[in-house]
């Protein structure tokens, strides 16, 4: 397998000159992945996010929860500098993914956008690409250009999605002639394709049945193995259902953050048990 | 409907009786005030090879040497402008003043531009050229593009951009290698909006390429285009001249109408299929 398509992370991390997280050796040794301090984000003037701090886990899943505006995609969104791109939004604070901050100034977007992979709400494969360009698109536009290496590459992200078998006979076909839930296994697999260390996924089954998601649900436990996962939901059935950490967000606020099992069974402030048991929200 | 069929009967109708091979390769020769007259002309004394009235042959040329030069010059900076304006320039004062004048220079009166085409680059270079004549041309084309990629940019929804970003890609590839494809038929549409408008445009050519009725020398002298030698067959008080002037006119809408078609036909998705060149 490709493991050096891109820098990895240790190889990143001596070609920036950075500034290291002040805790890095305990988070190294806690096996910390992403670790956001004291993170704020305005549009305009309106404050979005305030003073966010959590660290996340290795191969785990951790699951954003809280009532519609509270600014969980305004984080998710924040972890791999998509947020920016949105006119009039700005940050401060520090996300560090691996020791490094990403906002730093020495640090490149476009190669954090490589590393930390992202699934839309809605799906989104590029309406003129085959299947199999859709997939191979990242790493195409990025100059791989070894094909035997891409369309390795392209199977494998496929079969990382649980697409493979429902699409390996029409790999030509339009990425649009595909059903809801398919279409949105194929940006997985898209994503996939760049070989991400986190996965970001912002409501990934809101617009699909409950039979897509359900596969999209069985698919994320398979691609904790690999990756770190982080993923923004309304439906607090599925954060129970596939998260190893839950944090419940209110009115731009952390209000909790803790192992689903605590947050969802014996949650520490009002709030937050108020909210999972559906009094607001 | 109405308009644009009658329209194609009546040149259909008065001009398919001019074209032949010669039509279509001779440069012009003897105008000759009637038929009777042309079948006469030898008794008239006049050499024969004087006595074909010969073709629009240059004028076939000239259309398609400074309508493709226009396009070369037009098509790239109409795309980007649109391109710029769209995805880079946002609301700020310098793309609201390119908008500005952009709009206007839509309106403008095509006489106007041949004018500015003829002051900046036939008398400096003191000569009818045909560069002049194709930027003339390339200044009515480029409105029209800027506009239509604009607007068919915008339509494009900011998901296609996002997921090109969250791969890494860097943001001038979104741009040109998927924004940019997703919005290929109606920029397209653009395109063969903008050379059916200058493949038709005489005023300017006056002022320009000035027209000739030999095939192309030099780019430092005039050339010849269609909608120039029809204007000029018009005006003549000849039959045969106007016979070939309908002829003329038919090649016109024909070269046009099947630009249009082919262009489409080899960029433009159908449904289920993707063409060659809607990948990577």
């Amino acid at each position: 397998m490709a493991d050096a398509l891109w820098m990895t992370s240790e190889e990143y991390a001596d070609s920036v000159d950075y500034k290291l997280s002040s805790n890095l050796d305990a988070d190294q040794r806690n096996g910390i992945k992403v670790s956001v301090e004291n993170f704020n984000s305005w549009f305009g003037t309106k404050q979005a996010l305030k003073s966010i701090s959590f660290k996340i886990k290795k191969n785990t899943i951790t699951s954003l929860i809280g009532p519609s505006g509270c600014g969980k995609t305004t984080l998710i969104r924040s972890l791999n500098r998509m947020n920016e791109m949105t006119p009039g939004a700005s940050v401060k604070g520090k996300v560090y993914l691996d020791g490094v901050d990403i906002y730093d100034a020495s640090v490149d977007p476009v190669m954090i956008k490589r590393r930390i992979g992202m699934v839309f709400q809605k799906p989104n494969p590029f309406p003129t690409m085959s299947i199999f360009d859709n997939v191979a698109a990242g790493l195409k536009l990025n100059g791989v250009r070894d094909k035997k290496l891409i369309s390795e590459i392209v199977e494998e992200s496929l079969h990382g999605a649980a697409l493979w078998d429902e699409v390996k006979n029409e790999l030509g076909k339009p990425g649009s002639s595909l059903s809801g839930g398919q279409q949105q296994r194929l940006c997985i697999a898209r994503a996939l394709a760049m070989q991400p260390e986190v996965l970001l996924m912002d409501e990934p089954t809101s617009a699909l049945d409950p039979i897509a998601s359900s596969k999209i649900e069985d698919l994320l436990n398979d691609l904790k193995q690999d990756l770190t996962i982080i993923i923004v939901t309304h439906n607090m059935q599925q954060a129970a259902r596939v998260s190893d950490y839950t944090a419940f967000m209110y009115l731009g606020e952390m209000v909790e953050y803790g192992p689903t099992k605590q947050i969802f069974e014996n949650p520490q402030k009002e709030l937050t048990e108020r909210y999972i048991s559906g009094k607001f929200g | 409907m109405i308009p644009l069929g009658s329209i194609l009967i009546e040149v259909v109708k008065n001009g398919y009786a001019a074209i032949s091979y010669e039509f279509l390769t001779e440069p012009q020769g003897k105008m000759v005030p009637s038929r009777s007259d042309l079948r006469n002309c030898e008794e008239l004394g006049i050499p024969p090879q004087s006595c074909e009235i010969g073709g629009v042959g240059p004028a076939i040329q000239g259309t398609l040497i400074v309508v493709g030069y226009a396009s070369l010059i037009g098509v790239p900076v109409g795309i980007l402008t649109g391109v710029y304006l769209s995805e880079y320039a946002g609301n700020n004062r310098f793309a609201r003043a390119i908008r500005f004048f952009n709009n206007v220079m839509t309106g403008l009166p095509s006489i106007v531009v041949g004018i500015v085409g003829y002051v900046a680059l036939v008398v400096t270079l003191g000569a009818f050229n045909v560069t002049a004549g194709a930027v003339a041309l390339s200044i009515i084309m480029i409105p029209i593009i800027v506009g239509v990629t604009e607007e068919t940019l915008k339509l494009v929804p900011s998901s296609i951009r996002e997921a090109g970003h969250s791969l890494g890609i860097p943001k001038w590839k979104v741009t040109m290698l998927i924004t940019l494809r997703s919005a290929k038929n109606g920029v397209l549409t653009g395109i063969v909006l903008g050379i059916s408008r200058i493949a038709g445009e005489t005023a300017p050519l006056i002022m320009t390429i000035l027209g000739t009725s030999l095939f192309f020398g030099s780019f430092v002298g005039p050339i010849d285009a269609l909608p120039l030698r029809i204007w000029r067959l018009a005006s003549q008080p000849y039959d045969n001249a106007h016979s070939s002037g309908w002829g003329a006119a038919l090649i016109l809408i024909i070269m046009i109408l099947s630009m249009s078609i082919i262009l489409r036909a080899l960029v433009l998705d159908r449904r289920g299929r993707i063409t060659a060149g809607a990948r990577i």
